[in-house]
């Protein structure tokens, strides 16, 4: 065994903390996370210039990453500076993409946006109960329904669609201008979209779809334990130093012992945290990865929360404010939790498991 | 022991059924329903209505005004207002400063002060917290120097709530130095079009604006603004904060929060079926109800005691605790409920026509967030909590 991350992935986590801390520092982030298109284009392209596309795709593929531990080191950075690039829909679409075997050249280039579009509103997590479908038309396919969150979808090429061809799941390609996307931006940053088809144009991508979607899943998944993680870092840095610094009654706050077990209580799912993420990201591609990634989002789920609800609460009042960092980390925390399954849903998964 | 209504109560339950029916107007109703962005406007209106009925100042003593209910009355009314979508009571003026100048005040003070509290209009705002007065509130800065018959007043105040509507705010300001913090602080009355105050917006976390920063710069008051004695006012904050803190449970609004989360789970679908049969969410739901069942009766018991006692006492902490866990958790679940439905950003949806949820269920995310206000304000948790280790425990 070995906990050490090798010398190239050491270099790009540091060039991407590196440039987040020059180029997207809090105050930058909440002026491009929270106004349309909720990212920042000309970042985007400096970024997959700096080689994070290219990290999330296989070598044989086009790319010079795209194991489990790419994905973390990528996403841990993202989320240490709240990065509101739409690099999840990048991912899950180099997974689908991959596994049909389609070039991948303007995906790591940055030049075509991908965003995935999965789930829907009566079937948010549970994709065997979807209702969009697909049906052949001419030389290709006209797709009907409704996909919902579908992230980056707000400023996308291409959207992924999984829909129903004669009842067997399969994966569309369809252009964002093809189909109605009705944009948003999230509570906690960033954006989505709604993408209403009506007979919208698509490419059949795979036909068979279930493993590379729950492949996709997985890795989509993995990426935001790992950015969970990146996040509830600096939640935790902010906090332990304004409790050496804020002063009532005297003397500094983190001299009261309630708040000292308690942070130490944070530190310790933490550590637990990123711990089931390096488990995760160790299975991503093995036959138990669904497993023992549904295991992380569950654990990563209820830290996030605990960090979240905790650094607000004993911050006091300051954490409240849009001003101040803490209360946008505790946002992203709390909502990366209804992204492709919740904590409810990924620990009902584990016990499903007992079953078979 | 008996927990059922008498006749009357019954009764008195009926009768606030039907004013509510008849009075709430629809679109304060609807505001409420919709998460709560309500205007100044709609809270005065809403206040005026109150008071026109004689149900405003439902905690004041009859001699003042006040209706004279018992605690199962103030119950009733508390959980009908809440299953009708009113609005909440603005505590400011009614619940705060209302008790202080019945107990501390002159008889000049009763007669300015009061009225204008019960017809609604005035509308009044604490100026108790400072930046580096939180918790710690007796380390109060902004100071008050005697000048002839006025005050002088330096310095700020923050977190004021709806302090952008108010016209009128009550201060803890410090009169003395040179002696133990809470010795040298004083409760004085302050109109806010006096010049020299300035108000600042503070934005929130899920974006809204209910909290302010007030400046004070050589603000002058009459010295007859005064309540009580000079460097009496550690006491009566202390009094006011125990005032503060009853009706802090929210039982009320735990209770509609909780079938707002069952209609919910029951109209959300997860895995082809309704929300509410997942029995991991089942459980959520039964948890929380489960405390709040318990919460209800832990309310009444203690509303009695203070009834008894003639004023709150320390138990009062237990509500505030208990009562904003479980609101908290309530919220928790609401937004829980929705999963990715409640991501977008109300102000920041490019098209006002997406019906991503119903329109009710909007805004369950931003309320989420901005509910952990609770456990911070009125006395934190943790305040609350060493507050009851000196009063109940002993050690
Ligand atoms: C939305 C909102 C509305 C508000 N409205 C008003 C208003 O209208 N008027 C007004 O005057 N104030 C208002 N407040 C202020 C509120 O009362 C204070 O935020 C509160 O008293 C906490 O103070 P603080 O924020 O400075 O936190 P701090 O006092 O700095 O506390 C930071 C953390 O340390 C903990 N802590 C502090 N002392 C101890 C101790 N001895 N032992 C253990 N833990 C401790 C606290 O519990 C908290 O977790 C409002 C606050 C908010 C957030």
């Amino acid at each position: 065994m070995n906990f050490d991350l090798t010398e190239d992935r050491q270099m790009l986590a540091d060039t991407l903390n590196r440039y987040l801390a020059d180029q997207y520092g809090m105050e930058t982030r909440n002026a491009v996370a929270y106004e349309a298109p909720f990212h920042d284009p000309a970042k985007w392209s400096a970024m997959t210039d700096l080689g994070i596309a290219g990290a999330l795709v296989p070598e044989e593929q086009g790319g010079f990453g795209g194991a489990g531990f790419d994905i973390t080191v990528v996403f841990e950075a993202l989320g240490k500076a709240l990065c509101p690039e739409p690099f999840l829909g990048t991912l899950m679409a180099a997974r689908l993409l991959g596994a049909a075997g389609a070039d991948m050249e303007t995906l790591v280039s940055g030049e075509t946006r991908y965003a995935v579009g999965l789930g829907e509103i009566d079937a948010a997590y549970d994709l065997d109960n979807i209702a969009t479908t697909a049906a052949a038309s001419g030389d290709g396919y006209v797709l009907n329904g409704r996909k919902s969150a579908v992230y980056g979808g707000q400023d996308a090429d291409l959207i992924l669609v999984l829909a129903n061809l004669d009842g067997v799941p399969a994966i569309f390609s369809v252009a964002a201008k093809e189909a109605n996307v009705v944009d948003y931006g999230m509570i906690d940053g960033g954006g989505a979209a709604e993408v209403l088809l009506e007979d919208a144009p698509a490419t059949l991508l795979l036909a068979d779809a279930s493993t590379a979607v729950q492949d996709a899943v997985n890795a989509g998944r993995l990426a935001l334990c790992a950015e969970a993680v990146g996040a509830m870092e600096t939640t935790y840095e902010v906090l332990v130093d304004y409790l050496k610094t804020r002063k009532q009654f005297g003397r500094p706050i983190g001299t009261f012992q309630v708040l000292q077990h308690r942070t130490v209580d944070l530190l310790t799912e933490i550590e637990q945290a990123r711990s089931i993420t390096i488990n995760a990201a160790a299975s991503l591609g093995e036959d138990d990865a669904t497993l023992k990634i549904a295991m992380a989002k569950n654990l990563i789920g209820r830290a996030a929360r605990l960090v979240a609800e905790e650094a607000i609460q004993m911050h006091g009042g300051i954490a409240m404010t849009w001003e101040y960092s803490v209360s946008h980390y505790g946002k992203r925390l709390i909502m990366l939790d209804a992204q492709l399954g919740d904590t409810d849903q990924c620990l009902s998964e584990v016990m499903q498991s007992y079953a078979a | 022991m008996d927990l059922s209504y008498s006749p009357e109560e019954r009764a008195f339950e009926q009768e606030v059924r039907d004013f509510l029916k008849t009075s709430l107007p629809d679109h304060i109703a609807a505001a409420v329903r919709a998460g709560g962005d309500l205007t100044g406007d709609m809270l005065q209106e809403w206040h005026r209505i109150l008071s026109a009925k004689g149900w405003l100042a439902t905690t004041w003593p009859k001699e003042y005004g006040g209706p004279g209910w018992t605690p199962v009355q103030r119950h009733i009314f508390e959980v009908e207002c809440n299953r009708f979508h009113a609005p909440r009571i603005v505590p400011f003026g009614l619940a705060m400063l209302g008790p202080v100048i019945q107990t501390f005040g002159n008889e000049r003070q009763k007669k300015d002060v009061l009225p204008g509290i019960l017809s609604a209009e005035d509308w009044w705002c604490q100026g108790y917290s400072e930046p580096g007065a939180g918790s710690d509130l007796a380390s109060l800065k902004t100071r008050a120097d005697r000048e002839g018959d006025h005050y002088v007043i330096n310095g700020q105040k923050t977190w004021t709530t709806l302090g952008q509507f108010a016209n009128k705010i009550f201060c803890l300001v410090r009169t003395k130095f040179d002696c133990k913090p809470q010795e040298g602080i004083s409760f004085v009355l302050v109109d806010l079009d006096t010049p020299g105050i300035e108000m600042r917006p503070i934005r929130l976390i899920e974006g809204g604006y209910e909290v302010n920063e007030v400046f004070f710069t050589d603000v002058r008051v009459p010295v007859e603004n005064l309540v009580g004695e000079e460097n009496q006012g550690w006491t009566i904050a202390k009094f006011l904060l125990t005032h503060e803190r009853t009706n802090i449970a929210g039982v009320g609004s735990s209770m509609q929060a909780l079938e707002e989360v069952k209609a919910l789970a029951r109209r959300v679908r997860r895995n082809g079926r309704p929300l509410i049969q997942d029995p991991l969410f089942a459980a959520r739901i039964a948890q929380v109800e489960i405390d709040l069942e318990a919460m209800k009766i832990t309310n009444l018991r203690m509303l009695f005691q203070a009834q008894k006692q003639g004023h709150p006492g320390p138990e009062t902490s237990i509500l505030k605790i208990k009562g904003t866990v479980i609101n908290q958790e309530l919220r928790d679940l609401a937004r829980r409920a929705l999963g990715p439905s409640a991501a977008p950003f109300p102000g920041a949806v490019t098209d006002g026509n997406l019906a991503l949820s119903p329109p009710d269920t909007a805004k369950n995310a931003a309320r989420y967030f901005n509910n952990r206000k609770t456990s911070i304000f009125g006395g934190s948790n943790e305040i609350q909590r060493n507050i009851l280790t000196k009063t109940m425990l002993e050690l």
